[in-house]
């Protein structure tokens, strides 16, 4: 299948430039799948009640990559998706989901990826998805993602979601079950900037004994952006979390924080931190000692804190 | 050559003018090192703040090389020829050892040079290079990677703000031999900031900074006795009376 220069260009951004139509694939392609290929391990099928596709990993999947892009050109589509994936026990598998909206006209464009994901026992997952805007219109680019998690006895969950740059709006909530010996890493990145408004909720439900979750999230807000992150989470068992929200708030955007941890077993140890600042005076001097100017300075910061 | 002339910096403090640096003036020859020392708060941090435009001096001339680099600010004179490594380095989310010696050094760096530049500060390039420049460091780490990316360029002139402070002994012995290393080949002018009697003894010339003037300037020999003089009097001397 011939893919356009746009579509490649999204592509590169969203998919780390890896994208093949190779092993097991789906590329959705303005509310269509636009070609698909299963490998021997990984079978993807399109559902037949509504838009999406269900993915089928069995257990004999070691270290194979699926990749399931979408790109959004068309100027005013409203693109819902539902995908879920099925992880058999002892499966290890990285899937990479990212999806990018060019607009060029003037009507809002949106895409909800609404993904459930069902991990049996004792496999690993790793889920990437970088969530991207870009296109000379004046419509907004909306992306509003919906993850719902379970992770089985003794499997690993790493979450790893970027948004970084170009989104107008976008409404993040992701919900994770977790049973007992689980572990969750979840790394969340994010960039707002000039009117961009962007919040997510995060429910982390650790009801199995020696659960584990580790939720790190960075954000950047620039311009008259508002970013607004509430993860919650609930240690129903004997079981340790720690989240950590950094954010660095640039001219006169704003970011809030809503820390929320609950604890209803004895053995429950769960800790938040939080910390919103302007970039480091500091940094920025001794960044100009090494004879960059202070908007490289401040460039050379964000990215690296992005990263 | 570095010439400082007739530099002074004033802050208000309550109301009051307050002279933190009084008319200093001062040369440093090419190859030279110049170790500045003296009691604390007596303006040697703000001396090395100054040479590097980190605040904004007063009034006086700093002249690198015959051009006037006064009114520049502190990425110009980086990109004049000027080098600092700070006291209290600061720390950054994100950044990897790798790409602050990256940006430190001015391009890519192998795996052979960056391994050079760590081992020369005491720390192994396979331990620290993927490392974060963030909390996760301690203080000691911190300082040896921030004069490691001291080290990574050849600069007209490199300032040092105390070097030694938070290295463990052994990295302090590293540290004096990079020092000497440098200081023999004479490609680069020095100014160390130090309280340490090995730092002051590699000195050409020494300084002596107190109450933001200069008490002494000259050689080993012409300071080292009025230094030495001063070492019993810790403490507060109206007690002494």
């Amino acid at each position: 299948m011939q893919i356009d220069k746009l579509t490649q260009g999204v592509l590169k951004v969203i998919d780390n430039g890896t994208f093949k139509q190779e092993g097991a694939y789906n590329l959705r392609y303005n509310g269509q799948p636009l070609c698909h290929g299963d490998s021997e391990h990984v079978k993807i099928k399109s559902k037949t009640d509504k838009n999406g596709i269900d993915v089928y990993i069995d257990g004999d999947t070691k270290g194979e990559q699926v990749h399931i892009p979408v790109v959004v050109t068309a100027s005013g589509m409203t693109d819902v998706v539902y995908n879920d994936f099925y992880i058999a026990d002892g499966a290890e598998v990285v899937i990479v989901a990212g999806c990018g909206i060019h607009n060029a006209g003037c009507d809002s464009t949106r895409h909800d990826g609404i993904h459930s994901f069902h991990v049996g026992k004792g496999a690993n997952v790793r889920y990437e998805e970088k969530h991207y805007g870009e296109g000379e219109g004046t419509g907004e680019r909306i992306l509003n993602p919906v993850t719902k998690i379970y992770i089985g006895e003794d499997s690993v969950f790493t979450l790893d979601t970027a948004q970084i740059k170009g989104v107008d709006s976008s409404v993040r909530e992701t919900d994770i079950i977790m049973e007992a010996g689980a572990k969750l890493y979840v790394t969340e990145r994010l960039m707002t900037h000039d009117h961009q408004n962007a919040v997510s909720n995060m429910e982390i439900q650790m009801n199995g004994e020696g659960s584990s979750a580790k939720i790190a999230s960075r954000s950047v807000a620039k311009g008259t952006s508002s970013q607004t992150f509430h993860p919650k989470a609930i240690g129903n068992a004997a079981c340790h979390a720690h989240v950590q929200c950094d954010s660095i708030i640039m001219d006169h955007a704003e970011v809030c924080s809503i820390p929320e941890i609950n604890a209803r077993h004895i053995d429950a140890s769960i800790i938040h931190e939080a910390a919103i600042g302007r970039i480091n005076n500091d940094q920025l001097i001794k960044l100009r000692t090494l004879g960059m100017t202070e908007e490289e300075a401040e460039a050379v910061i964000v990215d690296a804190f992005l990263d | 050559m570095l010439q400082v002339k007739n530099l002074s910096y004033e802050v208000i403090e309550n109301g009051q003018k307050l002279r933190i640096i009084d008319d200093i003036s001062f040369d440093v020859a090419d190859g030279e090192m110049l170790v500045i020392t003296g009691p604390n708060g007596g303006g040697k941090s703000t001396m090395a703040s100054l040479l590097m435009g980190i605040k904004p001096q007063t009034s006086g001339q700093i002249i690198l090389d015959g051009e006037d680099i006064t009114d520049f600010d502190i990425d110009h004179r980086a990109k004049a020829g000027l080098g600092f490594a700070f006291q209290q380095p600061p720390r950054f989310k994100g950044m990897t050892v790798k790409h602050l010696l990256q940006l430190s050094s001015g391009g890519e760096l192998s795996e052979d040079e960056s391994c050079k530049l760590l081992s020369n500060v005491g720390l192994c390039a396979m331990e620290y290079l993927d490392r974060q420049v963030d909390s996760t460091l301690s203080g000691g780490e911190m300082k040896r990677i921030e004069i490691a990316t001291a080290f990574s360029k050849p600069h007209k002139l490199c300032i040092f703000d105390e070097p030694e402070a938070g290295i463990d002994l052994w990295s302090f012995s590293m540290l004096v031999q990079q020092f000497e290393a440098i200081h023999k080949e004479k490609k680069e002018s020095i100014v160390i900031i130090s309280h340490q009697e090995r730092i002051i003894q590699m000195a050409d010339r020494i300084m002596i900074i107190r109450d933001g003037k200069v008490e002494k300037i000259g050689t080993k020999e012409e300071v080292m006795p009025a230094l030495l003089e001063g070492e019993g009097e810790a403490g507060c001397k109206y007690m002494k009376n």
